[in-house]
């Protein structure tokens, strides 16, 4: 049966911003799906509010609308553009939610518009967990002792009949959000309430505890006629008790026998079938106890999910775009697996090696944060290793992290060394073991490393076992690996001066074939790196490069997707065709995201439209960048030197993109281009000397631009000096971290002091840096392409957020909204000298500081930024396309661009975080970067695209209440006028006493709260019973902390949105008045572009 | 090799093909020199199923899924007495297995029956050749490491082609699986597996298992609900006396067959029969049921096949042919994976449907069985 001809038109919902438990791994699924159907013929209309994303690329859809996903607006859309049908099920719960919305709702109805995937009764089955427990029971699948309870009581009532520990689960949350394990009445108490708080439907599930049980997953797909396939089976290392998504996890199974297996399967089955998933994929994951194999199913996605992408990449089987096909009527057995041609993709694909995928958590982001791990999950993005064995994956995985570990320790990173472990007497022996006891009995972010330290003391596998749960099978590889590393420290006999002279070539190919890597040997035998590639390559020990074919090489496979490997057989083969070869931007993390997937992306497609083979690296099973057909040749690899120098070795590309990456890619700049590997674009020296600060401020100087005052200190009397030289307030940073880490804003002695005391080890290697703070300075980003003699600009984009919050974390606005023309063009004048002068081939991004009529520049990075994407939806120009023909070689002049010009519309990127994870932590925003993802709204005027922003990122302005007003004496005057406006709004004021006494004092109405802590009610309380719908904070500084931040965080829990600096609450009063004034339209980007 | 860890003494193990290709590995059961057909299977779990499959007689096995001994080695997952394959290769084996079921370890299991296991291969490569150049005679020696030797002797080996290996794996003596059930069945073993009885007897019937080559008369005389031919090894052209046997029961008794036996009736009906390149061993394959066409996921062990005529021809046919009505096909290949005559109510299905190992979706097929026997 054919494809559906009675439908033409498919609404799409994306997944919105890049949130914990929802990540860019269902932009890989929409565009895919998007991909798919407009193949087969389909007009696709696409909302997404996240611009970040590839499937928002205006040729990925025939309508893309980057406005919030909130049912209204989705409505507004449906109207407009009169879909036949709508596919939920690739936007993650996100697109599962809102199409229940508009199914209750009825306004799927009213217009005529089907659900295609999963239809609702399939989402209220599985997602409902009573419905589904219910269900399971009813077809004899095994559940959990459990109940579905909407009040403490209820829940305290359960506990008293099952005993502890209990999971608690609140029904239809994001990545298990308001989750967690209770241990005894007080925790349950506190769970049990902020889940029932946290579910938008006011119900938690209280079940009985499997923590310890194994862990596993199937990922299904199905057709219409009722043809069911497993693609994948994933086993989690850690037991039950850990969110799936933040778990060590495996693909296949490696522990269960062909029946227990099967059984499993069997079970699945019935399961897709029970709930009724029509169409398309779903994930269940299932418990099993070790002791006895009792097996019980945990839940049900009835779509495409975070492990779908894993599953897609981890055997080749492109689940997502099978899954749109199969929605629009196609079955199985009519499409053709891609990757043989031959065979159809009706089929369970058959591995042959092991991937295992690792979480990347950023704790360090969140001081006082413990970087436990529970039902919650906290990690923010993640690697897959792929190998011929588990420790082989597993090593490759833990150097894909990049968090500067080159496999499972012996890297010279270890918190205790080899040395250190084994040179312990009885006593200290004892006392370690009881340290490192507590790190593995409660799940954390480390416990891998610290199972390595273990082992070193000589702690068995059964007590490992005892302590972790973590399956024994695991145990054991881990142990060979240690082993091994115990062979390689024997080798070094201390006759020979050489310690690599008396290592045996079949020692070292072992080793290689469990995944050590240079790094790591070049540690154990205390080598550089270099030597031992050298040594490697001389005994012929080299990498040989596997194909991932989903038919473990029973057929001639066509998709060119490799993993590298120790083996007999090398299966890449180079081409003549001129090659050029990207290097992707690793796991995302808070700083590093979607947006330079998107990058890499772009620029492989301008490669392909250049006619270059394109060779694509990364690690990142989430990504666009990582589908096979997103490029010529994919090399599913770490990004370190050693993995990227055996691919270079193999293929000899013309020249390696690095510059679209991020970071991850740069680090590597100096070493690639001394191993002779040529560097398209900007060269590693410009790029060094925009950071290198000395270099830098001679640049500056030499250009006549100016700079913040700044200095360098290697004590507290030296740093005095400086801010006595260039005046408070000051930034304050350690030199040697990237990315805004441990930067503050200091105004005085005391707290220069304090930052010097506690938050830095201040030595001659580790100087602090010091820059002049611009207090109420607009900050202002630029991308620009330069071609080394033109330059064109991008965009100019005006953060809200004065200088001082990172770029990354503030919302602005393209074009700016109160900017003078003569400000945005001297910013152009002085972009177009700074790419000149350091010599710019590709993009280049520079943040200014516009205080009064001066011009500040704050940084410059000669490479893609993360506003790449927000600028070239905007301007409706991929400029990571057009810098990848730059970097080819074309000039700018030749290719017929226009100068940027102010659009007629207005757009505005806003952050989205993660604070509600992380309980106690403070939202207040600083030079260090918290939000995990963006949106973007988009309108005629500055307002609207506000709101419009604000909504997509979850937060909806209110059009009457009650604004809390709370700033420190500093904004008192600023917050004024915008006080009148909501005044004038309609709006009631309250204030705590300072700001309502300076408010009366100028004749405005307001209510006095009373702060924490005098008396009550208080603004707690005020907030709780939903006196207050908007609050205007100004944070203290660091005094009056604690009670600041109860306040936000309630704030927080309670959705309230709340403005921490006076322009955010300025542009929020500006949003209000737009959304009371006028009406809120939408239009796709095609009809913005087309004006 | 080398030696890492003290306490193993590792043994090197070369596996040479008779086309030459040869890869160097090590021994982690058993120790010798064994010749037999390298075949490749590429389910990712069942390990012990398939080594203790009789089907598998006269072959060399590599796992293409790398990790293998994970689980260990149980009572409950035998398909036979004892391992039947030649030998066995994976790329890396786990001695430390752990799952609630296990007893022992693969290579305490393999070492017990003196079958050698070798890892340390690229099982990768392995398939890759094979796939590339055909299923072909192999020897693994941890004795001989001239490798000119080696080709000769595998060159010196005949083959399964043409050679009967059911004789080495049917049972001697008839004997009852068990005693109660609805229906009688005589299960002719041309090397069945524990896991097709366990299906028939889950299924109602009574089964009496009958050596390969019992006469039509005797299995007759015993007035049996219907016959079922079981899976078996090498060529089914190998055993003309059993083909010759069914021929007899047709029309008489109702007849399942499920892979060789497939193959024997096939034959039996006037069909011939062709050695697949490298054959199918695995369970993943796409088989489409023509009556509904429902797609389902099969375990896979031949490597021959039942000759496809089409539709027409078999019109021409004349003889039983000419009703016979296929009724699965391999999507992946389109090759013949079932059929059945109506008229003489005997059917048979060229893959597993009993599965052990692999996936359960056709075990329908025993429920067909019961329904063509209570047909009267």
């Amino acid at each position: 049966m054919p494809k559906r001809t009675d439908i033409e038109k498919i609404l799409i919902i994306g997944s919105g911003p890049i949130v914990i438990g929802q990540g860019c791994e269902f932009d890989y699924s929409g565009s895919q799906a998007c991909k798919a159907l407009k193949q087969e013929g389909y007009t696709i209309v696409l909302i997404n509010s996240n611009p970040a994303t590839i499937m928002t690329d205006p040729e990925m859809a025939d309508r893309t609308y980057i406005e919030p996903i909130e049912p209204d607006i989705i409505e507004k859309i449906i109207v407009k553009e009169r879909p036949d049908a709508l596919l939920p099920t690739l936007g993650g719960q996100t697109g599962l939610n809102i199409a229940s919305t508009l199914h209750q709702s009825g306004v799927l109805k009213k217009y005529d518009v089907e659900l295609i995937g999963a239809n609702f009764d399939a989402i209220q089955k599985a997602e409902d967990r009573q419905l589904f427990k219910d269900v399971m029971s009813d077809i004899g699948v095994g559940v959990l002792e459990s109940a579905h309870v909407t009040t403490l009581e209820a829940a305290l009532e359960f506990a008293d009949q099952v005993g502890y520990p209990l999971i608690i689960r609140p029904s239809f949350t994001l990545g298990g959000t308001g989750g967690g394990i209770a241990y005894n009445i007080d925790e349950l108490k506190d769970i049990a309430s902020n889940g029932i708080y946290q579910s938008p439907t006011d119900q938690i599930l209280i079940e009985e505890s499997i923590i310890g049980w194994k862990e596993y997953e199937l990922e299904l797909m199905r057709d219409k006629n009722d043809n069911v396939v497993i693609v994948c089976s994933i086993e989690n290392f850690d037991a039950m008790g850990v969110h799936t998504g933040d778990s060590i996890t495996v693909a296949p199974i490696q522990t269960l026998s062909d029946k227990e297996y099967q059984e499993m399967r069997n079970e699945a089955l019935k399961i897709i079938r029970e709930v009724g998933v029509e169409t398309g994929g779903s994930n269940i994951q299932f418990a099993v106890n070790p002791e006895n194999g009792r097996r019980v199913v945990i839940e049900m996605n009835p779509r495409v999910s975070r492990s779908s992408a894993l599953a897609s990449k981890a055997t080749g089987f492109a689940i997502a775009k099978i899954a749109a096909k199969l929605a629009v009527g196609y079955t199985l057995d009519e499409l053709q697996n891609e990757i043989t041609y031959e065979t159809p993709a009706c089929f369970e694909p058959a591995i042959d090696y092991v991937v295992t995928k690792i979480p990347r958590w950023d704790f360090e982001k969140f001081p006082g944060v413990k970087n436990n791990l529970t039902t919650q999950m906290k990690s923010v993005g993640e690697v897959m290793g792929i190998g011929r064995t588990f420790k082989e994956s597993l090593q490759k995985a833990l150097r894909s992290l990049e968090q500067d570990r080159h496999g499972w320790g012996a890297d010279g990173k270890d918190i205790y060394t080899y040395q250190e472990l084994t040179s312990l007497d009885q006593s200290e022996k004892a006392d370690m073991i009881n340290k490192i006891k507590i790190k593995l009995i409660t799940p954390n972010s480390e416990r891998i490393f610290y199972l390595r330290y273990a082992l070193i003391l000589g702690m068995d596998i059964e007590t490992l076992y005892e302590y972790t749960k973590i399956d024994k099978w695991f145990l054991y590889n881990l142990k060979q690996i240690l082993d091994m590393e115990v062979e390689l420290r024997k080798s070094i006999t201390s006759t020979t001066s050489d310690s690599l002279k008396s290592l045996d070539r079949d020692l070292l190919y072992q080793a290689k074939q469990y995944g050590f890597s240079d790094k790591q040997l070049a540690y154990i035998f205390n080598k550089d790196e270099s030597m031992i590639r050298e040594h490697r390559i001389q005994e012929s020990v080299e990498a040989v490069f596997k194909l991932v074919d989903t038919c473990a090489g029973e057929f001639k496979a066509y998709t060119p997707y490799y993993y590298s490997s120790y083996e007999f057989e090398n299966e890449s083969h180079r081409s003549e065709k001129s090659k050029v070869m990207i290097l992707g931007g690793g796991p995302n993390r808070i700083g590093q995201g979607i947006e330079f997937d998107y990058c890499c992306v772009q620029a492989a497609y301008a490669l392909k439209e250049e006619n270059r083979e394109v060779i694509m690296v990364n690690c990142n099973p989430e990504t666009v960048s990582t589908d096979y057909d997103t490029s010529d040749k994919l090399y599913f690899e770490p990004i370190t030197l050693e993995d990227v120098l055996n691919i270079c070795r193999k293929e000899e590309p013309d020249g390696v993109i690095l510059q679209f990456g991020g970071q991850t890619p740069l680090k590597l700049a100096f070493a690639l281009e001394k191993e002779g590997i040529n560097i398209l674009g900007t060269s590693p020296n410009s790029i060094d000397l925009s950071e290198d600060r000395e270099k830098f401020s001679e640049i500056i100087n030499k250009l006549e631009l100016k700079q913040p005052p700044n200095g360098i200190a290697y004590s507290f009397q030296q740093a005095k000096k400086i801010a006595d030289r260039i005046t408070y307030p000051v930034l304050v940073r350690p030199s040697y971290v990237l990315g805004g880490r441990a930067m503050e804003v200091v105004y005085d002695d005391a707290a220069l002091e304090n930052y010097i005391d506690k938050a830095v080890e201040l030595s001659t290697e580790h100087p602090i840096l010091i820059d002049k703070f611009l207090e109420g300075a607009i900050e202002v980003d630029v991308d620009a392409i330069a071609d080394g003699e033109d330059c064109i600009i991008g965009g100019v984009m005006e953060h809200i957020e004065m200088a001082g919050v990172h770029s990354g974390d503030s919302a602005c606005a393209l074009p700016p909204y109160s900017l003078s023309d003569i400000i945005i063009e001297e910013i152009k004048q002085q972009t177009k000298q700074l790419a000149k002068e350091l010599n710019v081939l590709g993009l280049i991004n520079i943040q200014f500081a516009v205080k009064g009529e001066q011009i500040y520049i704050l940084e410059v990075n000669p490479r893609a930024s993360r506003t790449i994407p927000f600028v070239s939806k905007t301007i409706g120009n991929s400029l990571a396309k057009l810098a990848t023909r730059v970097m080819l070689g074309e000039k700018l002049s030749d290719m017929g661009l226009d100068e940027y010009q102010k659009t007629n519309y207005i757009a505005v990127k806003e952050a989205v975080f993660p604070f509600i994870k992380f309980p106690g932590v403070d939202i207040v925003l600083g030079p260090e970067m918290k939000s995990t993802g963006e949106v973007m709204g988009i309108d005629d005027n500055f307002g609207m695209a506000f709101a419009k922003a604000q909504m997509g990122a979850g937060v909806l302005l209110p059009l009457e209440g009650s604004v809390l007003i709370t700033v420190n004496d500093r904004h008192k005057a600023d917050v004024l006028p915008i006080a009148k406006r909501f005044r004038k709004e309609g709006f009631s004021l309250i204030a705590t006493k300072g700001t309502a006494d300076y408010l009366r004092d100028n004749r405005l109405e307001v209510e006095t709260v009373s702060k924490i802590g005098e008396g009550r009610p208080d603004i707690i309380d005020y907030m709780k019973n939903d006196d207050i719908q908007f609050l205007i904070n100004s944070p203290e500084g660091k005094a009056a902390l604690k009670d600041e931040i109860k306040m936000r965080r309630q704030a927080l829990l309670k959705n309230i949105p709340i403005a921490t600096t006076i322009q955010g609450a300025q542009a929020t009063i500006e949003g209000i008045e737009q959304l009371r004034a006028s009406k809120l339209d939408v239009k796709s980007l095609q009809e913005y572009h087309v004006d | 090799m080398y030696k890492y860890r003290e306490e193993e003494l590792i043994i090197k193990a070369i596996l040479v093909l008779e086309d030459g290709f040869t890869l160097i590995g090590r021994t982690f059961a058993g120790s010798g020199e064994i010749k037999g057909e390298v075949v490749f299977n590429t389910s990712m779990t069942g390990y012990q199923e398939i080594i203790t499959d009789p089907s598998y007689k006269g072959q060399i096995v590599t796992m293409t899924y790398p990790l293998i001994g994970n689980y260990g080695i149980n009572i409950h997952d035998n398909e036979s007495k004892k391992p039947q394959v030649e030998a066995f290769i994976v790329r890396e084996y786990c001695d430390y297995p752990h799952n609630w079921q296990s007893e022992g370890t693969l290579k305490e299991y393999l070492e017990q029956h003196n079958i050698i296991g070798i890892e340390g291969i690229d099982t990768r490569a392995l398939t890759r050749h094979i796939r590339q150049d055909g299923a072909m005679k192999g020897i693994i020696s941890t004795i001989d490491d001239d490798i000119d030797s080696l080709i000769d002797k595998v060159n010196n080996y005949p083959g399964l082609i043409g050679k009967d290996m059911v004789k080495h794996v049917s049972c001697q003596e008839e004997y009852q699986w068990n005693t109660e059930g609805k229906y009688h069945v005589v299960a002719i073993d041309y090397g069945i597996k524990n896991s097709i009885l366990k299906m028939l007897e889950e299924n109602d019937c009574k089964v009496t298992v009958v050596p390969a080559n019992t006469s039509a008369e005797k299995i007759l005389d015993k007035n049996p609900d219907g016959v079922f031919l079981s899976n078996g090894p090498g060529d089914p052209v190998s055993v003309p006396y059993a083909v010759k046997e069914v021929k007899k029961i047709l029309g008489k008794k109702p007849i399942f067959g499920i892979c060789f036996g497939q193959q024997i009736l096939g034959q039996a009906l006037g069909l011939s029969t062709y050695k697949l390149k490298f054959g199918h061993r695995g369970g993943n394959h796409p088989v489409k049921n023509l009556a509904n066409n429902h797609v389902e996921i099969s375990t896979q062990n031949h490597g021959f096949c039942v000759e496809l005529p089409d539709k027409n021809e078999l019109k021409k046919m004349g003889g039983y042919l000419k009703d016979l009505e296929v009724t699965h096909k391999n999507l992946n290949d389109n090759t013949l994976e079932g059929f059945k005559h109506t008229g003489l109510k005997c059917f048979s299905i060229q893959y597993h449907p009993e599965a052990a190992p692999g996936p359960h979706d056709s075990r329908y097929l025993f429920k067909e069985f019961n329904e063509i026997m209570s047909e009267k």
